[in-house]
């Protein structure tokens, strides 16, 4: 994992002060509100509807015990004993006082972490591919690129007033588990036929009440340039994006008006200028921390048996784990979505746990995933059968990866104050509902977004639901077809909307019909895709 | 028009106003002249070597255009006066004194003792800019 | 009615105008009429309220009812989470926001 040096650790330490200082001139009505509002949003505050509420940033998802101890006791200390761990591989707190803000950066930033641009107009925390340094089918760990991102986009003095939010990913393989084509910057590791590596950019993705799948403007970035035509991507973006209009004024609309090609020639004019300013990191530096991911010293000639007798372990085993590029490891995921339970929420004693049991089952290391849950990526199979009955004594040993019940959703109107409707409660019915069926039904990523800004991901859900204000009454539109991987696809919505119920009725609807209709081996999204809308519409509305 | 409250420089101030990019076309003598958000800094790269005094106006704090005309006016070696003026706050001076602003004429007048501490706030820096401050990647790398 | 609502600004707790100072019971509060420009800037002025603004509530035997469903949630709290509401013995609070 990366370690601060004495600059890094100088930097999150000078931020802590500069909020300090911010909270104060506040308080004591220096600046108003209007002028702090951004200045704390670029560090994670949020006023929400209930209370502040900090988002912290935990670049590309990764965690050491250590930090993710001290996630839960600021759950414990500052807030309500909870958590809510986010699509963008974030945490965030929901019960923050302004007064306390500081000294939770300062406790943050003793662990190595902030909430530094995880709001705001500015490049976001850069998301990654959970199972990065663990997958089998990964060209390099994406992670030291992402590291390199979150230097170079730290306080980057010209990209910090962009005309909206900018989030990049950065994934190195050909499965996508982290939407990369659904950013305003997706990169691919790649390595070309001469087996150097590079960078492939997807520019002008995103979900919002835009969406759209990012087309790939250049397939190979030299990896020693690929810092420098970020810089230019960005640059064209903030002279050229729109300001006029806040809905209009993301980069995939700027790539879509502009045309892919054009956006592209300027990008390639001002790289070309930029590679005469000498910005790229110098190549030791990429070194230095690839070598901070250098996998953890695995024992070597393990066993790849697993005792799979308690059928409950083996069910989790077949649900929750992937396979490791170690012989004798798994990775496994902890998934934060109990049956009716509230989705990516985890108790202070929860996430203590968690870190905890990285410590002892998995080289100190953990990920966030963008599906709300947790992933212990080094466990050595000999050990996960014990891994496993800690996990399930504690109301983590739920087996329903990627299954219907694996329901990403945002907060919703019971804590977000853009939300039109309600998220949660709609969430925790439909994997009531279907809890029995789940497994029969199988892969089925189902997301929820309480409004049109899709922080539920509604449009990548082979199921996807949409909370929207109907006269002052929540009301629930229906997508069918989303999808986020390699194959991305945008869901289409199925008609008329529903209120809580009926949504819950109509997802079960369209499950039964996938049932009625499967195919050998297929999943809800293929016999979508295979049969097309009318028929589920029929089934649904008929 | 609001006073220069912060300046880098050791030369003399420009006296002449700064004139508004399409008149400065016309003008062959003017020395000085106004960068609005929507302008292209790029129009006046051929002129740089009569240009003493460049403003860039931030009309609003969050429009964030004039960070990138300020730096590809230093990047093509202006090295005149470049002023930011407009909506200049406390908390955006450090990233526009990286973007090679040495000039700062506030709206509203800074509390000095907040800019000064705002200057001087961060040791270090990551990335290179034309400020001449060595990033910590070179840093690190001797 | 016209009701004044907002967060405290060093605890960011919901907050609603009750005449003469910031309750943290939607009941409390009571019809600023036309006054609502006026309160607004004097109490934002002194901080002793935060991002404060008016909504169109009623008044009945139960009390006062904001008359968006995202007002009715921020004054009772998270209808998910009953035990963080205002009302955490009552299992059926969540039913009057809806």
């Amino acid at each position: 994992m990366y370690k601060y040096d004495t600059y890094d650790q100088a930097m999150v330490d000078a931020r802590v002060e500069e909020f300090r200082d911010q909270v104060r001139r506040r308080l004591e009505g220096h600046i108003t509100e209007d002028q702090f509002k951004p200045l704390r949003l670029m560090n994670g505050l949020y006023l929400q509807l209930h209370a502040y509420m900090l988002r912290v940033a935990i670049p590309y998802g990764t965690l050491s015990s250590a930090q993710m101890r001290m996630l839960g006791d600021i759950a414990d200390k500052y807030d309500r004993g909870y958590g809510h761990f986010t699509t963008r591989q974030n945490i965030q707190y929901n019960w923050i006082k302004l007064e306390d803000a500081p000294d939770i950066l300062a406790d943050l930033a003793s662990v190595e972490m902030h909430a530094i641009q995880t709001s705001g107009n500015c490049i976001r925390n850069t998301t990654s591919d959970q199972y990065a340094g663990a997958a089998a089918d990964e060209v390099v760990d994406p992670r030291p690129y992402a590291e390199l991102i979150r230097q170079w986009s730290t306080f980057h003095p010209e990209f910090s007033f962009l005309p909206r939010k900018f989030k990049m990913a950065v994934i190195a393989s050909d499965i996508d588990r982290a939407a990369m084509k659904l950013h305003d910057i997706g990169i691919q590791i790649v390595k070309n036929e001469a087996g150097e590596i590079g960078a492939a950019f997807y520019v002008g993705g995103g979900m919002g009440r835009t969406p759209m799948i990012a087309p790939c403007i250049n397939p190979f970035v030299p990896i020693d340039q690929f810092i420098t035509y970020s810089e230019a991507c960005l640059r064209v973006y903030n002279r050229h994006g729109r300001r006029d209009n806040k809905y209009k004024a993301r980069i995939k609309i700027l790539v879509h008006e502009l045309g892919k090609d054009e956006y592209t020639r300027q990008v390639e004019e001002e790289f070309a200028h930029l590679l005469t300013q000498n910005i790229e990191p110098p190549l030791a530096e990429l070194e230095r921390i690839k070598a901070m991911f250098a996998d953890p010293p695995f024992e070597t000639g393990l066993s790849d048996e697993l005792d799979r007798s308690d059928p409950d372990f083996a069910l989790w085993v077949d649900n929750n784990c992937l396979a490791h590029k170690q012989p004798g490891y798994i990775a496994a995921t902890i998934s934060l979505k109990p049956v009716g339970g509230i989705p990516g929420d985890a108790t202070g004693e929860q996430i203590r746990l968690m870190g905890d049991l990285a410590k002892q089952y998995s080289f100190d290391e953990l990920r966030v995933t963008h599906a709300q849950n947790i992933v212990l990526p080094h466990v050595k199979k000999a050990d996960l059968y014990a891994l496993w009955q800690v996990l399930d004594a504690n109301g983590l040993g739920t087996a329903n990866l990627d299954l219907v019940g694996d329901i990403i959703a945002c907060p919703g109107l019971d804590y977000c104050s853009l939300a039109n409707a309600r998220s949660i409660p709609v969430a925790q019915k439909i994997s009531q509902r279907l809890a029995g069926q789940a497994q029969q039904i199988g892969e089925l990523k189902l997301k929820i977004s309480g409004c049109i800004n899709a922080c539920g991901h509604h449009h990548a859900g082979h199921i996807g639901i949409l909370g929207v204000d109907k006269k002052g009454v929540e009301n629930y539109q229906l997508l069918l077809g989303g999808c986020e991987g390699a194959d991305t696809s945008l869901g289409q919505i199925t008609g008329p909307g529903f209120d809580e119920d009926g949504i819950v009725d109509a997802v079960e609807k369209a499950t039964s019909f996938y049932l009625s209709q499967r195919q050998d081996g297929e999943r809800f999204l293929d016999t979508y895709r295979r049969i097309g809308m009318p028929a589920f519409k029929e089934a649904i509305y008929g | 028009m609001a006073e220069v409250q912060f300046r880098f420089r050791g030369d003399e101030p420009v006296a002449d106003p700064a004139v508004t990019v399409d008149s400065f076309g016309e003008q062959s003598n003017a020395s000085a002249v106004r960068l609005e958000p929507g302008d292209d800094a790029r129009d006046l790269l051929p002129h740089l070597d009569r240009l003493q005094l460049i403003e860039v106006n931030f009309p609003v704090f969050g429009d964030g255009r004039g960070y990138s005309a300020a730096r590809i006016l230093r990047e093509a070696g202006y090295d005149g006066e470049l002023r930011a003026v407009g909506e200049v706050l406390v908390d955006q001076i450090a990233f526009m004194r990286r973007c090679g602003f040495d000039a700062f004429a506030p709206e509203v007048p800074l509390d000095p003792a907040d800019a000064e501490a705002a200057f001087a706030r961060y040791d270090h820096v990551y990335q290179p800019t034309t400020d001449g401050r060595a990033p910590i990647w070179n840093l690190r790398h001797g | 009615m016209k009701i004044l609502t907002g967060n405290d600004l060093k605890t960011g707790a919901v907050t609603w105008w009750d005449g003469v100072q910031w309750s943290l019971h939607v009941e409390d509060a009571v019809d600023v009429g036309e006054h609502a420009d006026t309160i607004l800037a004097r109490e934002q002025a002194a901080r002793r309220v935060n991002a404060a603004y008016a909504i169109d509530a009623i008044k009945d035997e139960a009390g006062v009812r904001p008359a968006h469903i995202k007002d009715r949630i921020r004054a009772l709290g998270p209808t998910v989470r009953p035990d963080l509401t205002l009302k955490p013995a009552d299992p059926a609070a969540g039913d009057w926001v809806i």
